[in-house]
């Protein structure tokens, strides 16, 4: 698996979000608009880099039974210091996250990648694995947040898109729309990409004499 | 009490950590297939909420606030950008003490809970409980009045949309949409129900 290889890789195929469903918590609370998503993705794959490339090249020195409790360690100072960097730089952003930037601590595609890939591969691998996820979530993040900032106060990056004349939908306002936007978007890549779907629990057939013997 | 009872019912309903804050949704969308691990789960996350709120409130409050440390001579000292490896720190090895707790001496409880307790060190629902309790200043007893109202409010949320999904599974809904993409639609709507509630006072 070389690096050029694997990135871009697979973001459909693969997406953190909408295959694997790690990291929602973020994607759905910090998308009521683009400027904070945009700083919020880029802080989430600076963690995400970081934690894998760390990971990957201490996974031969960690001793198994606390490898769990290292692997958050270092997810975490990484962390504090994008807040300490964001609370420097970017203080208006700083405030409209509150709480999510340290909870990328707890965002589960950064620890679902450490345990999953970097555990057992080199740094290059895990660094292009890092970067795949990292843009499959931004991508994600980033539609959802466009969708509601264009249909909900008509602007993108606080410019004004849409004339005056269209409806705001309010709706887009609150949170329970990032939920209908995430349903549409998994519908679309699913009817896109059949194999992905899931199997009814329920058929609608009747069961036959043997299945019900 | 007024002001406990308070606390309570604006964390468990008015801003409820699943439907309103949108904290530990992994865990939610994935481990509510069925009622009953649902209800296993809202008393994991209640147990482990009740347990780490209030003691990262007592370690914030003696060693990590600003000025906190004026006990041991240094007054100027503030140590609050530690907080978040701290407290997942904290929680991490709490939620392992009450898996040997539970273990050792409440077996039957074991059984029912030991899966989700793993699953609770990098739930955001635990680790955000502790950072807003921290916003929101609390002194120790509202820290547990608070810890009580989110822990309730999730467990409330999970087990409500674990019955609304096993209802789910005689109706005819389109292939891309089983499953996680219906289980998104139906969690925007019950937090739009929630939303409804936000105006509230108690």
């Amino acid at each position: 698996m070389r690096f050029d290889k694997r990135f871009p890789g697979p973001i459909i195929d693969d997406n953190p979000i909408t295959v694997q469903i790690l990291g929602l918590c973020s994607v759905l609370a910090v998308s009521r608009s683009l400027e904070p998503a945009l700083i919020m993705a880029a802080a989430v794959i600076a963690v995400l880099i970081y934690s894998n490339v760390a990971v990957s090249a201490l996974r031969t020195v960690m001793p198994k039974s606390i490898r769990l409790i290292i692997e958050v360690t270092l997810v975490a100072s990484a962390v504090i210091v994008v807040d300490e960097i964001l609370k420097a730089y970017a203080p208006e952003a700083s405030r409209v996250l509150t709480i999510f930037v340290g909870l990328i601590i707890t965002n589960c595609i950064v620890l679902g990648r450490a345990e999953s890939f970097a555990m057992h591969n080199r740094v290059l691998p895990s660094l292009a694995d890092a970067l795949n996820n990292g843009v499959g979530y931004a991508a994600i993040l980033l539609f959802i947040a466009a969708t509601r900032e264009l249909l909900g106060n008509g602007s993108l990056l606080n410019v004004k898109v849409l004339p005056d004349a269209f409806p705001r939908n309010d709706m887009m306002q609150y949170a329970p729309s990032a939920f209908f936007i995430l349903g549409l978007v998994v519908w679309a890549i699913r009817s896109w990409h059949p194999e992905q779907a899931e199997q009814p629990a329920h058929s609608a057939e009747p069961l036959s004499y043997q299945e019900v013997r | 009490m007024a002001e406990f009872f308070n606390i309570v019912m604006h964390a468990m309903v008015v801003e409820n950590l699943a439907l309103v804050f949108l904290l530990g949704m992994c865990t939610f969308i994935a481990v509510s297939k069925r009622v009953s691990t649902a209800i296993g789960l809202g008393i994991a996350v209640l147990l482990v909420q009740l347990i780490t709120v209030p003691i990262n409130n007592v370690i914030y409050h003696q060693l990590l606030a600003p000025g906190a440390l004026s006990w041991a001579g240094l007054p100027a000292t503030d140590l609050s950008h530690l907080r978040f490896i701290t407290f997942i720190g904290v929680i991490a090895a709490l939620v392992q003490i009450v898996e040997l707790v539970l273990e050792r001496y409440f077996r039957r409880l074991q059984d029912a809970l030991g899966i989700f307790l793993p699953l609770l060190t990098v739930n955001c629902a635990i680790l955000g409980a502790s950072l807003l309790m921290v916003q929101r200043e609390y002194d120790f007893v509202g820290s547990v009045a608070y810890a009580v109202g989110v822990g309730a409010g999730w467990a409330v949320a999970v087990i409500l949309f674990a019955a609304i999904r096993e209802r789910l599974r005689y109706s005819d809904i389109p292939v891309g949409m089983q499953g996680l993409g219906m289980a998104f639609i139906i969690t925007g709507f019950l937090a739009f129900g929630f939303a409804g509630i936000s105006g509230i006072e108690f």
